[in-house]
This record gives structure tokens, C-alpha cells and sequence, in this order.
């Protein structure tokens, strides 16, 4: 059985935080050349008491208004969220409440970060595909920005908060979800970590450690190998491409919406993949890196300017912490 | 993989350094424009022009463009 995407919508927290305002911290620091390396100009922080699960209710509440769904309608909850609101329960239970989505929904989180909206549309489709769900909401949330040190310029520059929803049905909507490519690279974990306050370091360490760019890796803080990280997509993205091609039976894809990591990788990576840039999205100047959440809101963006239409073949491709990676062809 | 060449190409990831001040002695740190997005783009450019991987230790760990090169050339 088919699946398809028949809406999507997003919401930002109201704080904003300019290039400008974050200049006042780090005198050093260039607007102007950062904001031309990393595309962002400002970014949305969530409010102290504000979680990702207000967040996503926040945008699957949206979601129900703008194209007018019954939550009752919907049989199935997927969060995707490395910021969950208790260790336990899942979220995804709280806001089934919250939403007033039917108590024999099935409900549960996935815990990845970049490529967590491509997992999240696996899952809804496999779903759908098994008979078990037929109207399945989708919901991406982070807030990332809770996880960095105060010093960290480079992710405080790169990092936004927000949270995505979208309705994944099993009749005509507004995009067939198409075939996979899924990929996980456990080696890397270390690269992209926050090591404490899990069960295996369950309270802060207060270690600090100079990594291989010469930055600092506090065990407390969320820590990113950008080089490594940078390496790791640079060689698992194009191959991954090629396989969704092939796997799909089509070379001709119209427009390329990738995770918006920063705008100096996927300019990068636009490159190696030899795609023209007419066809691939690159805009984080207003939300910065939002996570599992990119990808929706790229999508939304560009639906609701027109760059995507009825016909169009979409490539969507997330990657990231895990390290863990995933693309998908939409059909528009 | 030849020296000159690579030479040529880490100049091209710098936009105000005049590429007459990049040889092969050049400690490319003490450079003014170098900067971490630098060593993001000579990352990429040896992915994209050679197929390896430079890690942001062996940035950090070569002195000279040639130390550089030499590291890369080993792979």
C-alpha cells in the first residue's frame, strides 16, 4: 500500500536570537563572514520552560488547523526528539493526551537527530505498508540549543530550536513517499555526543578535553567533531544518492531538499554530488539548524513559494548524529 | 599527486591571501585568513580532488603546506 504526505507545518519559538545579539558575546567574532560561511542570521531558542514536547504540539496543533484534521482521525504518534520532556514516559504518550488523539493510537519516540525525518517517514510508511496504522502524525522537535555551553560559539552560531509536524495517510495527499536508502555508522558516536546525564554517566563530570580542530569537548555540553563530521557526510551522502537512484529506477530528480546542517557543507556538498544550484535547497538565514526539523520546514518553505509543485520529484536526505543517515525520493 | 598542483588548489580555498604567499614552506596557520571554515574547505577539497580523508588532526598536527601534502600523499 501506498503512503503519502498529506501536510505539513512547523512552529518556532517566539525568542530570537540575532547575529548581532550574539556579536555582543564574542567581540572576535565577524557577522558578516560567518553569516556568509554558515547561512544563518538568526535563530529561534525555546523559552526556559519550554520543551520540545510543547514544541511539537505547538506545531501539530498548527498542522490540524491548517488543513482542518480531526486529531480523532489519526491512529498512530511518531516524535522524533533526542530532547524528550522525562526520561520516561515517552513524549510521544504526554502529547497524545495533549492532542487529543485517540487512546487506540499507537504512540512512541525515535531518538535520532538529523536524519530523524527520513526514519520518521520510514517508519510511517512501513506502518501503513504492514496494515498497522493508516493515518499516521509525524512530529520532529529539538531543542538542541538547551545542550550548548554558553562558549560554544560555532554550534550557538549554527543551532535554532523548533519542532515540525506531518500527516502521513494511506490515500492521495500531496507527496507519495518512495523508496529508501538507510544507513547508521555507529564508530562515529563519539563525534557527535552529549556524554553525560544518560545511564552510562548519569550526572555532569565537569571534564573539558581539546579535540582534533583544537576545540573544546565538554562531557556536560553537546559536543560536535566538525571535521569528522564534515568527512563523514562527505563520503556517505553521494554514494547514498546514487543507491536511492537506482533503487528508485530514475535519474531525473527536480529539486533536492537536504538536512540544513550549515550552508558552507551543503554548498559543499552540492558540489560533490554535481547537483546544479537551481535544484538544491539551501536556506537557514532565519531558523539555523533545527535538527530532525529542516527537512519538513524546508519542504513547507518551498511548497508554499512554489519552488516545489504537483509532478515534481523531491529528493529529501538527512544525516548526522549516530552517525546515522537516510534519503527518500517524494513524489509531488 | 604532485606537489605544485596541490599547492595551487590549497591557495584556491582562501579568498584575500594572495596565492604568491602560499608555497610550500608556508606555515599555513600563521596565515591571517586561516581559520577552522578554511580547514573545512581543504578538507573538502581533498575528498573531492584526491578521495581521502583529512582528518582535523593531521590539520592541526602539519606545520607546512608540504607536511601537508606529504601526509595526504601517504594515504
Amino acid at each position: 500500500m501506498k503512503a503519502f504526505i498529506k501536510g505539513i507545518s512547523y512552529y518556532l519559538p517566539e525568542k530570537v536570537v540575532t547575529n548581532e545579539e550574539l556579536v555582543k558575546e564574542f567581540p572576535e567574532w565577524d557577522v558578516d563572514k560567518v553569516y556568509a560561511k554558515v547561512g544563518v542570521k538568526e535563530r529561534h531558542i525555546a523559552a526556559e520552560n519550554e520543551t520540545a514536547g510543547d514544541l511539537a504540539e505547538k506545531a501539530a496543533k498548527k498542522l490540524f488547523e491548517e488543513y482542518n484534521i480531526d486529531p480523532s482521525s489519526i491512529d498512530f504518534l511518531i516524535l522524533c526528539t533526542q530532547s524528550a520532556d522525562y526520561l520516561l514516559p515517552s513524549t510521544s504518550c504526554i502529547l497524545q493526551h495533549r492532542l487529543g488523539i485517540p487512546t487506540s493510537s499507537g504512540a512512541l519516540d525515535i531518538d535520532l537527530g538529523c536524519s530523524g525525518c527520513i526514519y520518521g517517514m520510514a517508519l510511517a510508511k512501513g506502518l501503513i505498508s504492514a496494515g498497522i496504522a493508516g493515518n499516521i502524525l509525524l512530529l520532529t522537535a529539538e531543542t538542541y540549543t538547551k545542550y550548548l555551553h554558553p562558549d560554544d560559539k560555532s554550534n550557538r552560531t549554527i543551532f535554532g530550536d523548533g519542532a515540525a509536524a506531518c500527516l502521513i495517510g494511506k490515500e492521495q495527499g500531496i507527496a507519495e513517499i518512495g523508496e529508501f536508502v538507510l544507513g547508521t555508522d555507529g564508530s562515529g558516536a563519539e563525534n557527535l555526543i552529549i556524554k553525560s546525564y544518560g545511564a552510562r554517566q548519569r550526572s555532569a563530570s565537569g571534564v573539558e578535553t581539546t579535540d582534533d580542530d583544537g576545540h573544546t569537548n565538554r562531557e556536560d555540553y553537546l559536543y560536535m567533531n566538525g571535521s569528522a563530521i564534515f568527512n563523514f557526510t562527505l563520503e556517505k551522502v553521494p554514494p547514498m544518492m546514487k543507491e536511492l537512484l537506482a533503487k528508485s529506477g530514475t535519474q531525473d530528480v527536480d529539486y533536492y531538499v537536504f538536512h540544513q546542517a550549515n550552508k558552507f557543507m551543503l554548498s559543499t556538498l552540492r558540489k560533490v554530488c554535481g547537483i546544479p544550484k537551481d535544484k538544491f535547497y539551501i536556506d537557514l538565514e532565519h531558523t539555523g539548524n533545527t535538527v530532525s526539523s529542516t527537512i519538513l520546514i524546508g519542504l513547507k518553505d518551498c511548497l508554499e513559494a512554489g519552488t516545489i509543485s504537483s509532478g515534481m520529484k523531491v529528493m529529501t536526505c538527512g544525516f548526522g548524529v549516530g552517525l546515522s543517515y537516510g534519503a527518500t525520493i517524494l513524489l509531488f | 599527486m604532485e606537489l605544485n598542483e596541490f599547492i595551487t588548489k590549497f591557495a584556491d580555498q582562501f579568498e584575500d591571501t594572495d596565492p604568491a604567499d602560499i608555497t610550500a614552506s608556508t606555515t599555513y596557520k600563521d596565515l591571517d585568513e586561516w581559520s577552522s571554515l578554511i580547514a573545512f574547505s581543504v578538507i573538502a577539497m581533498v575528498k573531492v580532488e584526491y578521495g581521502k580523508t583529512l582528518t582535523g588532526a593531521e590539520i592541526r598536527h602539519c606545520s607546512t603546506v608540504e607536511d601537508l601534502f606529504n601526509t595526504i600523499a601517504a594515504k
